[in-house]
C-alpha cells in the first residue's frame, strides 16, 4: 500500500540492559493509512509503546533499532537525526498514557500548546499563543482564553489529557499516535476522550495509531487492529475480521475476558500465566505455555509464521481457531 | 507575591526576635565575669567598672534583655571590649568583605558548575562525565586551606598575575578588588563547585527520565530547547536550596580561608572575638550572620515561587 502515512516492516528492537539484551520487539510489519486507525492491542509489556517510539526515532538511548519505517513515504531510518525530529511534532502527533505526568508542571499549558507551532510553523510567540487558544477551545477547553496561561496542576486529568491532545494537534499532523490514552482516565472521561480524538479525526482527517489493552474502544474507533504478544504480532486485519473470526487462541481469549461495554476498564490479564520475558525469548511459539490449543510438539520447538486466513487477515498460530470459536 | 513577602519578612523578624535572646544569654552563659575575664591582664577598676555598666550587666537580667533588645533596635549593639568601639560598625564594616567573597564564590561555582552538571547528565557515561566526577571528588576531599596555598604559590609566587592576600573594597577600585577577591573566591567557590556539579548532575538525570521531557522530544524541539526549557527548568528547583545552603554557609564567614587570605570578613572577626573574649562583638556578628541566613531564606523562597507555579503564594 503506497500511499501508507506510516508503514514499519521487520521493526525489532533490542533494548540493552543489566540483565542483558532484551528483545522488546521482535519483528513487527504494520502501516495505517491516511484517514484511517489502527489499533495496536496487547497486555501490558508486549511492545506495544517500544514499537511506535522506535518507529518515529523515540527509543531509548539503549535501545538498538531495526528494520524499515517509512514515514509519509520517506524513508525514516535513513533520515539524518534533525530531519526525524523536524518531522515529530509537525507530521506526528503523540498522546501519551499518563495527562497527570506528560505535561510539564512549570510552564502553563498554553505554552506547551504554542511552542510546536513556534518550532515547525514559525509562528510568532504571539500567533502561537493565538493559535493555542485556539486548539485549546477545539479540544473543549471551556474558557480557553482565560485558562490558557494556567499551568497543569490547575487543570483535571481529562482536561490535563485534552492540553496534552491540543498539543499534538498543534501542527495538524499527518499522524496521531495515542499510546493508551484513556487508561489513566475514569469510564466517562474516557470515552469523551474517544469520542474527541475520533471526531478530530474526522474533521482533520489523520491517520491514527490507538494502542491500548481495552478492547471495547478498539470495536468503536478502529479500521485494523494488530495484536501483539511478546513483541511480536500475533493476528491483524480488519477489525471485523479480526472480531467476529478471530484466528489466534490469544485473540479470543482476549476477547473472551472483555469487560462488558461500559463496565470500565478491566485489566486485560485475566488469562492465566505471564507472557515471556523479553530477556530469553523462547524458540516456539511465545504463547505456548499459556495456550488453550497447544496443537503439538511444533508450537513449543517452531516459530509460527503469520499467514494470511482471508483477504488481509493473518494469524500467527499452526492452529488457527475456526470461525465456530472452536480449536481444531 | 507582595503580601507572602511581607509575611516571611515578618516570620523573620520573629526569628531574629529568638536570635537576640540567644545571643543575649550567651553572655550570661560565659562562666565568671565576662569583662574581668574580657580585660585579662589589662584590668583596671575604672575600665571594669565602665564596661560593666555600659553593658548593663549590673541591672537584672530581664531588664538587661530588654535594655538590650531596645538598643539593638535602635541600631546600637553595644561597645567592644576591647577596643570599645559601637559593635554595629565594627560588624557592618566586615559586611562588604563577607559579601563579595561569599557572592563571587557561589557565582564562581556556578559557572563551572551549571555546564558541567548539565553536559555530564547530558552524556552521562562520557570522558566529561568521568573528568567532572574526578573533578568533584577532588573538590570534596581536598582541604581547602590547602588549595588556598597552592593558589597562592602557583598565582601570586610563580606567574606573579594576582596579589596573594588582602582586601580591597569594591567601591575604592573595582580591579583592584576582582584581582584580590579571585583567589580566595576560587578557593571556596571550587568547594562549592564540586558539590553542586555532582547535585545539578543527578537532578538533571532525573528530570531527563521524566514522561514531560518525552512528550517535549514527541513534539519535535530542538535538543537545545528541550534541554533548555524544560529539563534545566525543572532540575534547578532543588537546585536553589543547595546554592542557598552554601551561599548561607559562606556568609557565616570561611575562616580559614579569611584567615589564609587577610580577608576582613566576617569570620575572621568571629574568631578574633572569640580569641579575645570580646562578647559585645561576638554578639553583633552572630546577630549578623542570623539576619543575613533569613534574607539569603527568603530570598529563596521568592525563587522558588517564581519557579515552581505549583506552590501557591498565599
Ligand atoms: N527503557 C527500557 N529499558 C529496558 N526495557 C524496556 C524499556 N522500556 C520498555 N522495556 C521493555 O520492553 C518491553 C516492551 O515494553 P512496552 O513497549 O512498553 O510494552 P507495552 O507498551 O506493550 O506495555 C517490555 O518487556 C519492557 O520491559
Ligand atoms: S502455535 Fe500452537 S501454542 Fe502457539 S498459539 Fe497456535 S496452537 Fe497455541
Ligand atoms: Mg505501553
Amino acid at each position: 500500500m503506497s500511499d501508507a502515512v506510516l508503514a514499519v516492516s521487520g521493526l525489532t528492537v533490542t533494548i540493552g540492559t543489566r540483565r542483558g539484551p532484551a528483545r522488546a520487539v521482535a519483528g513487527v510489519d504494520w502501516s495505517v493509512q491516511a484517514g484511517q486507525t489502527l489499533a495496536l492491542v496487547g497486555e501490558s509489556g508486549s511492545g506495544k509503546s517500544m514499537s511506535v517510539l522506535a518507529a518515529t526515532g523515540l527509543a531509548p538511548r539503549a535501545a538498538r533499532v531495526t528494520g524499515s519505517v517509512r514515514l509519509l513515504g520517506s524513508d525514516f531510518t535513513a533520515l539524518p537525526a534533525d530531519r526525524r525530529r523536524r518531522m515529530r511534532g509537525r507530521h506526528v502527533g503523540f498522546v501519551f498514557q499518563d495527562p497527570m505526568t506528560s505535561l510539564n508542571p512549570v510552564l502553563s499549558v498554553g505554552r506547551q500548546v504554542a511552542e510546536a507551532g513556534e518550532e515547525h510553523l514559525g509562528l510568532t510567540r504571539r500567533a502561537a499563543r493565538t493559535r493555542a487558544i485556539e486548539l485549546l477551545d477545539l479540544v473543549g477547553i471551556p474558557s480557553a482564553a482565560q485558562r490558557v496561561d494556567a499551568y497543569p496542576h490547575q487543570f483535571s486529568g481529562g482536561m490535563r489529557q485534552r492540553v496534552v491532545i491540543a498539543m499534538a494537534l498543534a501542527c495538524e499532523p499527518d499522524l496521531l499516535i495515542a499510546d493508551e490514552p484513556t487508561t489513566a482516565l475514569d469510564v466517562t472521561t474516557q470515552a469523551q476522550i474517544v469520542e474527541l480524538v475520533a471526531d478530530l479525526q474526522q474533521r482533520l482527517g489523520t491517520a491514527v495509531v490507538w494502542i491500548t489493552h481495552d478492547l471495547g474502544v478498539v470495536a468503536g474507533i478502529a479500521d485494523t487492529v494488530a495484536v501483539m504478544y511478546a513483541g511480536r504480532i500475533v493476528e491483524q486485519g480488519p477489525v471485523e475480521a479480526v472480531f467476529d473470526r478471530p484466528g489466534h487462541p490469544y485473540t479470543s481469549a482476549l476477547l473472551a475476558a472483555r469487560p462488558e461495554p461500559g463496565a470500565g476498564g478491566g485489566d486485560l490479564v485475566t488469562i492465566a500465566g505471564a507472557p515471556p520475558s523479553p530477556h530469553d525469548l523462547p524458540a516456539g511459539c511465545a504463547f505456548w505455555p499459556r495456550c488453550p490449543v497447544r496443537g503439538d510438539a511444533r508450537c513449543e520447538h517452531e516459530l509460527p509464521p503469520l499467514v494470511p486466513v482471508a483477504g488481509a487477515h493473518h494469524v500467527r498460530t499452526f492452529y488457527p481457531q475456526r470461525p465456530d470459536g472452536e480449536g481444531r | 507575591m507582595a503580601r507572602f513577602v511581607i509575611r516571611r519578612l515578618l516570620q523573620s523578624c520573629v526569628v531574629l526576635l529568638g536570635v537576640t535572646l540567644v545571643v543575649f544569654l550567651l553572655l550570661q552563659l560565659v562562666p565568671g565575669d565576662p569583662v574581668r575575664v574580657a580585660l585579662g591582664t589589662r584590668f583596671d577598676p575604672q575600665t571594669y567598672e565602665a564596661l560593666r555598666a555600659r553593658a548593663g550587666l549590673d541591672q537584672p537580667l530581664v531588664v538587661q534583655y530588654f535594655d538590650y533588645l531596645r538598643r539593638a533596635l535602635t541600631g546600637d549593639l553595644g561597645v567592644s571590649f576591647r577596643s570599645g568601639r559601637p559593635v554595629t560598625a565594627i560588624v557592618l564594616e566586615r559586611l562588604p568583605a563577607t559579601l563579595s567573597l561569599a557572592v563571587t564564590a557561589v557565582l564562581f561555582a556556578l559557572v563551572i558548575a551549571l555546564p558541567l552538571g548539565i553536559v555530564s547528565a547530558m552524556r552521562s557515561g562520557s570522558f566529561v562525565d568521568h573528568a567532572a566526577r574526578v573533578f568533584s571528588q577532588f573538590g570534596v576531599s581536598v582541604p581547602d586551606f590547602w588549595m588556598g596555598i597552592m593558589g597562592i604559590l602557583l598565582f601570586a609566587g610563580v606567574l606573579g598575575w594576582l596579589p596573594p592576600s588582602g582586601y580591597v573594597a569594591l567601591t575604592e577600585d573595582p580591579a583592584r578588588w576582582a584581582s584580590h577577591v579571585a583567589l580566595p573566591a576560587a578557593t571556596v567557590g571550587l568547594v562549592t563547585a564540586s558539590i553542586l556539579t555532582r547535585f545539578i548532575r543527578s537532578s538533571m538525570l532525573e528530570v531527563l527520565s521524566e514522561d514531560y521531557v518525552r512528550t517535549a522530544e514527541a513534539k519535535g524541539l530542538r535538543t537545545r530547547v528541550v534541554v533548555l526549557r524544560h529539563v534545566l527548568r525543572n532540575a534547578l528547583i532543588p537546585v536553589v536550596t543547595v546554592v542557598a545552603v552554601q551561599l548561607a554557609s559562606l556568609l557565616g564567614g570561611v575562616i580559614v580561608i579569611e584567615v589564609l587570605f587577610a580577608w576582613p570578613g566576617i569570620g575572621r572577626l568571629t574568631f578574633d572575638a572569640v580569641q579575645a573574649r570580646d562578647y559585645p562583638v561576638l554578639q553583633g556578628a552572630v546577630l549578623l550572620v542570623a539576619a543575613l541566613f533569613l534574607l539569603v531564606n527568603l530570598l529563596v523562597d521568592i525563587l522558588y515561587a517564581r519557579l515552581d507555579p505549583r506552590i501557591t503564594v498565599k
